[in-house]
């Protein structure tokens, strides 16, 4: 735009005027994110920390309390990292980050990333943060719907994604298939409650941490008060047997074979990580605060009820937080060679190869901890109860 | 002349107001469940969880974000998005004016440039942003220079101009085509080269061709960031805050409709700056030639 110079200099000044305004607030924008950085693990940490990013994914919110509370408390730090949490997004996926050298680890599903491997992605699972599933299908108590066979023939919501899984492969076990549902397929679910308390969707899924407590905070206009779970029943992918494994680990498998400071630093991550667990089940309205103050808007009963739901996803451990157990791997697997999409395909058809998953670097971080006197098993856990105020607030 | 900007602002005012009307008088007439043709909802729902009242939006913005001790009142922490998302797409903006000008100089220079890179302009506005959205966020997690590192807000601005050098691109060759063939002829005849023929002549009769097509690219340019916040995960910004508050859509349904002000409120102020832009091009305005 040099040529406006060459002409009137009231032109100059007006235009130079409202193009300054525009680069100014352009240049001012690089002070205003939030949790990119976990806790007060900044760029300025001393030299000797080793520098360590995970990409979680979906944005900052209690699911991820282990990571957020173990940056807050400085565990990291004092396995000698500095670590980096990155919020995910719509369109992120962990996995693509991890093997694109975006992130060192990424947080993500079991079954999602098993696709991806066959698909060439060369990654470890090297700790199962969660043990059990979070997802479930929720209904009201009066459509009817008491169990996953009772889904035929009813609009079923999804967020799709790899998200469907367990509900195409609990309705799978219970001989309902996509078929069976209205147009043939689920509904796709936006990222609200709204379609289900309108009755757009009969059974929506939900996850026991979020959208759940999203219902439970909504307004029931019959009552004048707040939904409670007697309004629900809710079909547990736990219950039914075909949950599949959530949140863990993922690394980066050729990194891990030749790489070995990148193996410690697995383990360390890994260490501090489930030290984050057990901050977070001993102290959960203190954790709901820290990931709250990374940077989540959620309210704060909702943070709290998330906090405490997650708990119950972790503890009590059955082999030590993190371990995964060949049981929970096997049926995942074998879930995901079984369950058939709406477009026909498994999510796997072969089995994986077999540093899909590794037990080495959780076990060493384990060792360390119980030597330590963490206690990583969470016998005596006990969930806390969890007020949900209107709009989670 | 002060008398027609009173009655344009009083305009201005009858607008939103009549909107906010309009919503509140269909809410209050429309059945709740909406209106339905067959099992087809043709017209929305009116329940206060889809439709909220206008008081109860407003109201909402005095309140807290959260319950938490330091939360900012909400409409502070919605302008404070906005601001942020503003800044980025002015830059996507400047980026996006500038590349697409360079563009049109190049394709109006050399017609083989023209032929060779006018499709790939084209093309390139088909490919969907959300596939471009992750791929830039990659690519640029791998530029290391020194010192640099690339930060997640700059892929947001990087989106937000190539949305907005498209316009910008088509309209501004035109204009640089637009003198007629006795102006050129003239300029040829004094012997004036390129350059003195670009700045002369082809630039200013550019401006009324450009001038909508800024006012596009400003548009362009908000909605690639606020999309591209959303795609990507870059915090701070309006789309983040979409996204953050859809959580509450059912138990806060008011609170949802904050960032919406708040992309809005973005919208005017890039449309508004743009048309201040135009008043200093105001000599070169012969009329404008709509993009």
């Amino acid at each position: 735009m040099a040529f406006i110079a060459t002409r009137g200099a009231r032109a100059a000044a007006f235009t130079a005027a409202a193009l300054g305004a525009l680069t100014l607030t352009g240049c001012s924008s690089d002070e205003a994110e939030p949790a990119a950085t976990g806790g007060d693990t900044g760029s300025e940490a001393p030299a000797e920390l080793t520098a360590v990013s995970v990409q979680l994914q979906w944005l900052t919110q209690a699911q991820f309390a282990c990571y957020y509370a173990a940056a807050d408390q400085g565990y990291y730090e004092d396995e000698g990292l500095d670590v980096t949490i990155i919020p995910g997004a719509v369109d992120i996926v962990p996995i693509d980050v991890l093997t694109s050298g975006g992130a060192d680890f990424a947080v993500s599903w079991v079954p999602k990333v098993l696709g991806a491997i066959e698909q060439g992605a060369t990654v470890t699972n090297v700790a199962q943060i969660f043990e059990r599933s979070g997802t479930m299908q929720v209904a009201f108590a009066d459509s009817g719907i008491t169990s996953a066979a009772d889904l035929a023939g009813k609009s079923v919501g999804s967020w799709g994604y790899g998200n469907e899984w367990e509900l195409i492969a609990g309705m799978q076990a219970n001989g309902v298939t996509l078929a069976d549902l209205p147009g043939g397929a689920t509904v796709q679910q936006a990222f609200d409650m709204n379609a289900f308390i309108a009755g757009d969707i009969d059974a929506a899924q939900a996850m026991t941490y979020n959208e759940y407590a999203q219902v439970l905070e909504t307004v029931n206009p019959e009552t004048g008060e707040l939904y409670t779970p007697e309004d629900l029943v809710v079909i547990d992918w736990n219950e039914e047997g075909t949950a599949m494994l959530q949140d863990a680990i993922w690394a980066d498998s050729e990194r891990l074979a030749s790489d070995e400071d990148y193996a410690a630093t697995t383990t360390k991550f890994i260490k501090g990580t489930i030290k984050g667990c057990v901050y977070a089940k001993d102290e959960p309205e203190a954790a709901a605060d820290i990931v709250t103050a990374a940077g989540s808007t959620l309210g704060t009963s909702h943070q709290l009820w998330m906090t405490n739901e997650v708990n119950k996803l972790i503890f009590p451990s059955t082999s030590g937080v993190g371990h995964i157990n060949e049981d929970q791997w096997s049926s995942t697997v074998a879930m995901a060679l079984e369950t058939v999409n709406p477009e026909g395909a498994t999510i796997i058809t072969a089995d994986p190869p077999e540093t899909a998953y590794s037990n080495e670097y959780v076990d060493a971080a384990l060792e360390e901890l119980k030597a330590d006197g963490v206690d990583v098993m969470g016998e005596d856990f006990a969930p806390i109860e969890v007020t949900l105020n209107e709009g989670g607030a | 002349m002060r008398t027609a900007r009173a009655q344009s602002i009083l305009w201005g005012v009858v607008g939103v107001l009549g909107v906010a009307a309009l919503w509140e008088l269909y809410k209050a007439v429309a059945p709740d469940e909406g209106v339905t043709v067959g099992s087809i909802t043709v017209l929305p729902r009116t329940t206060d969880i889809a439709m909220p009242h206008i008081w109860d939006m407003v109201t909402r913005l005095f309140d807290p974000v959260t319950r938490a001790a330091d939360a900012d009142v909400l409409w502070w922490a919605v302008l404070q998005a906005a601001a942020f998302s503003l800044g980025i797409a002015a830059l996507g903006w400047v980026l996006g004016v500038i590349s697409g000008m360079l563009l049109a100089l190049l394709m109006q220079r050399w017609l083989t440039a023209e032929s060779a890179v006018l499709p790939w302009v084209v093309l390139s506005q088909t490919v969907p942003l959300i596939a471009i959205a992750p791929l830039v966020k990659r690519w640029g997690t791998n530029i290391h220079v020194g010192s640099f590192q690339w930060e997640n807000w700059m892929s947001v601005a990087v989106i937000a101009s190539y949305l907005a050098f498209f316009p910008v691109a088509v309209s501004a060759l035109r204009g640089l085509k637009s003198p007629p063939q006795a102006d050129t002829d003239l300029f040829h005849a004094y012997a004036a080269g390129w350059w003195t023929t670009l700045i002369r002549l082809r630039l200013p009769a550019s401006v009324p061709y450009l001038m909508p097509a800024l006012k596009l690219a400003a548009a362009n340019a908000v909605v690639g960031t606020v999309v591209a916040e959303v795609s990507i995960g870059l915090g701070g910004g309006i789309g983040r805050m979409i996204i953050e508050f859809a959580a509450t859509a059912s138990g806060d349904p008011a609170k949802t409709w904050a960032p919406i002000f708040g992309a809005v409120l973005i919208g005017l102020l890039s449309a508004g700056l743009v048309a201040l832009l135009g008043r200093g091009l105001g000599r070169f305005r012969r009329g404008e030639v709509p993009a």
